[in-house]
């Protein structure tokens, strides 16, 4: 049976890692490959009354650029490697978002890739690999 | 809210206007004198009282309001009030619309151009003339106005104009125009035209130059005199830098800061009362007995009910229509949802952060009472209870404040900084609205605004332009005026959505997210 395979995709070195490990188990498996890319972004955060009026539009220009700038290079190396796959992009926390989006669309596994930091931030906030190793509803795969 | 000047001033408040430099000192006092004499007509208009008594009639215009907005909508205040907190939440908002702004954001943006130095010295003003009991009518005021807000914010966003490009504009303008012509009303066109005057002198005034000139009287007040210029002109260019350079991210830094502040004011005042819960007890005792009989304060019982509801309506600025403004650029399918939303914030600002001030100040012992009788000493001018230290105003918070933490004292001068600066960011963007409203858009014709919004920046620190800012107050005031006789047109069309959605609510059509 052909299942989901959710990447993590931000267009970063990492996530390429991660993308092209999950095509080599796509094509190994015959599975299809669902690539999620996820905006960093709380409701909670406070906001002035022009950057209030302006968010509407500011939002559809952020997708669009992560449209032409993140996405669209991908779909070319997916159609070379000729497998089934979909897109998504998305606002929010991104671990918690990335399990929203495995659960809605019934994905088998999430791969990520590591950033490879070790410093003081990922200390203090954390990593998006070490929350989702924690969880994630499925399987993470996490990409040296 | 912080364009209570004249009441300040009225009060003979410590922090007052300051000197501007002696050489300016010709040119105010001739700006003075033009002013008063051309604009006194204006602001004794505003807040003359009513006949035969000390209460000011504006205070009433918007009291009433809020008591038939109460009526009307059958006390909207409780019934939503669960309600408000889940939408605040996001337990209603669409996962697909994450990106867009959240009920959560455009309340405390519009949270933080109203709460400010209302909160902190006007409320102390109430409680040092009305006595203890002017917490109870301030109390009840802040929760009649919370339906206030809740019309004219669900107004706000209900006819908001959304352009092609995603932005969106709103606010009484739009609602007196669209919505007066939908209902077949005569005058929308005047009212909105009325009301945008108003709101660009009330945010050059209350907005602006009253904030600039409380920051640099309170950072005199620590750091020693020094010429007022000198903080208008390096506020004036932080604003400038934000409102025309777009430098968002000073602006980010202090929307982020000033919840901080508010929740360490809020923090401290609470644990002073923790500190001295025995004496809650006998400080809510005193705000009843107060609000109802006489405690020996100026007018008595009725001396309390006017100072009260005369800071609760100058603190939440329910009815002015500014918040409409702010409110109306989330993203909702249901205009009621952010109305119902916005009835938090008086209940923020003046149920919560004001009765704080008032329970500081009250147990701590400010307030000098007769041992004999019980009753409050009156200061030698008869206006105000005696305080220890015979302060008023801003200083009477601060003395309250600091006799349990000395060093609180310096956190109030960065809170009132950073209040002052929020408030000016809303304001300059309220005043723009305005502004664009009769003008059009257009680059330059924004920059006009902006950059005489700077200048009475540092005209405001400089000098003790009190006339300039009383008609200023009078100004934002007037706004009300105009903008409750929309709200009383209007207010059928909110009934009507009002119903809809509770009834979409209770039939399971509105439901809460995963």
């Amino acid at each position: 049976m052909s299942r989901k395979l959710v990447v993590g995709f931000d267009g970063s070195d990492a996530s390429l890692r991660a993308l092209d490990f999950a095509i080599t188990r796509a094509q190994a498996q015959g599975d299809s490959l669902l690539i999620a890319h996820v905006l960093e972004w709380s409701p909670y955060s406070f906001l002035t009354p022009s950057e209030l009026e302006e968010r509407h539009r500011r939002r559809k220009e952020e997708l669009l650029r992560a449209e032409t700038a993140v996405m669209r290079p991908v779909m070319k190396r997916m159609e070379d490697a000729g497998i089934p796959f979909e897109t998504t992009m998305r606002y929010g926390h991104i671990a918690e978002t990335l399990c929203r989006v495995a659960k809605d669309a019934d994905g088998a596994m999430i791969f990520i890739g590591r950033m490879g930091n070790s410093g003081f931030a990922t200390r203090i906030f954390g990593s998006v690999a070490a929350t989702l190793a924690q969880v994630a509803p499925v399987p993470v795969v996490i990409v040296p | 809210m912080e364009h209570s000047t004249r009441a300040l001033m009225t009060a003979g408040m410590a922090a007052g206007l300051t000197a501007g430099p002696a050489a300016a000192q010709g040119i105010d006092e001739t700006i003075n004198t033009v002013f008063a004499n051309s604009t006194g007509w204006f602001v004794s208009l505003i807040f003359s009282n009513f006949p035969g008594t000390s209460f000011p009639w504006i205070v009433g215009w918007l009291v009433i309001a809020a008591i038939i907005f109460t009526i009307y909508f059958g006390l909207v205040q409780l019934r939503f009030f669960g309600h408000a907190i889940a939408l605040v939440r996001g337990d209603y908002s669409d996962p697909n619309d994450a990106g867009e702004v959240s009920h959560f954001q455009a309340l405390t943006t519009a949270l933080s151009g109203t709460v400010g130095l209302g909160n902190i010295a006007g409320v102390a003003v109430a409680v040092g003339i009305g006595g203890p009991g002017a917490t109870f009518w301030m109390i009840l005021a802040g929760l009649l106005g919370m339906a206030t807000k809740f019309t004219e914010c669900t107004l706000g966003v209900k006819y908001r104009n959304e352009y092609a490009d995603g932005t969106v504009s709103g606010g009484p303008m739009y609602y007196m125009t669209k919505g007066f012509a939908e209902r077949g009303k005569p005058g929308g066109k005047i009212l909105a035209v009325l009301f945008a005057i108003f709101c660009i002198l009330g945010s050059f005034g209350g907005g602006n130059m009253f904030q600039s000139n409380q920051a640099h009287a309170q950072i005199i007040n620590v750091v020693g005199d020094y010429p007022g210029w000198i903080t208008g002109v390096v506020m004036a260019v932080i604003v400038f830098l934000v409102i025309v350079g777009g430098l968002k991210s000073i602006a980010s830094v202090t929307e982020k800061i000033v919840p901080f502040m508010a929740a360490l004011y809020v923090g401290t005042a609470l644990i002073i009362i923790a500190m001295n819960y025995d004496m809650i007890g006998s400080a809510f005792g005193q705000i009843f007995a107060g609000a109802f009989t006489n405690d020996g304060v100026v007018g008595g019982a009725i001396g309390a009910l006017i100072q009260g509801f005369r800071r609760a309506a100058f603190s939440n600025e329910a009815g002015v229509g500014s918040a409409a403004i702010a409110h109306s650029a989330v993203r909702t399918k249901e205009p009621v949802t952010e109305g119902v939303v916005s009835l938090l914030e008086p209940f923020i600002d003046t149920v919560v952060i004001c009765t704080m001030t008032a329970l500081v100040i009250i147990i701590t012992g400010q307030l000098v009472t007769d041992p004999e009788t019980g009753l409050f000493v009156m200061n030698e001018a008869g206006t105000a209870i005696r305080t220890v230290g015979d302060n008023s105003g801003v200083a009477l918070t601060s003395a309250a404040f600091s006799s349990s933490f000395g060093w609180f004292r310096y956190i109030l001068v960065v809170a009132v900084v950073l209040f002052a600066f929020s408030t000016m960011i809303s304001w300059s963007y309220y005043g723009l609205k305005a502004w664009t409203f009769l003008f059009g858009e257009g680059q330059t014709k924004e920059l006009v605004f902006k950059i005489i919004f700077c200048i009475f920046v540092i005209i405001g620190a400089s000098a003790g332009l009190g006339p300039v800012i009383d008609f200023s107050d009078a100004a934002i005031f007037a706004m009300a005026v105009v903008n409750i006789i929309a709200l009383y047109m209007l207010m059928p069309i909110v009934k009507a959505e009002m119903s809809r959605y509770a009834a979409r609510l209770k039939s399971g059509d509105i439901r809460k997210y995963d």
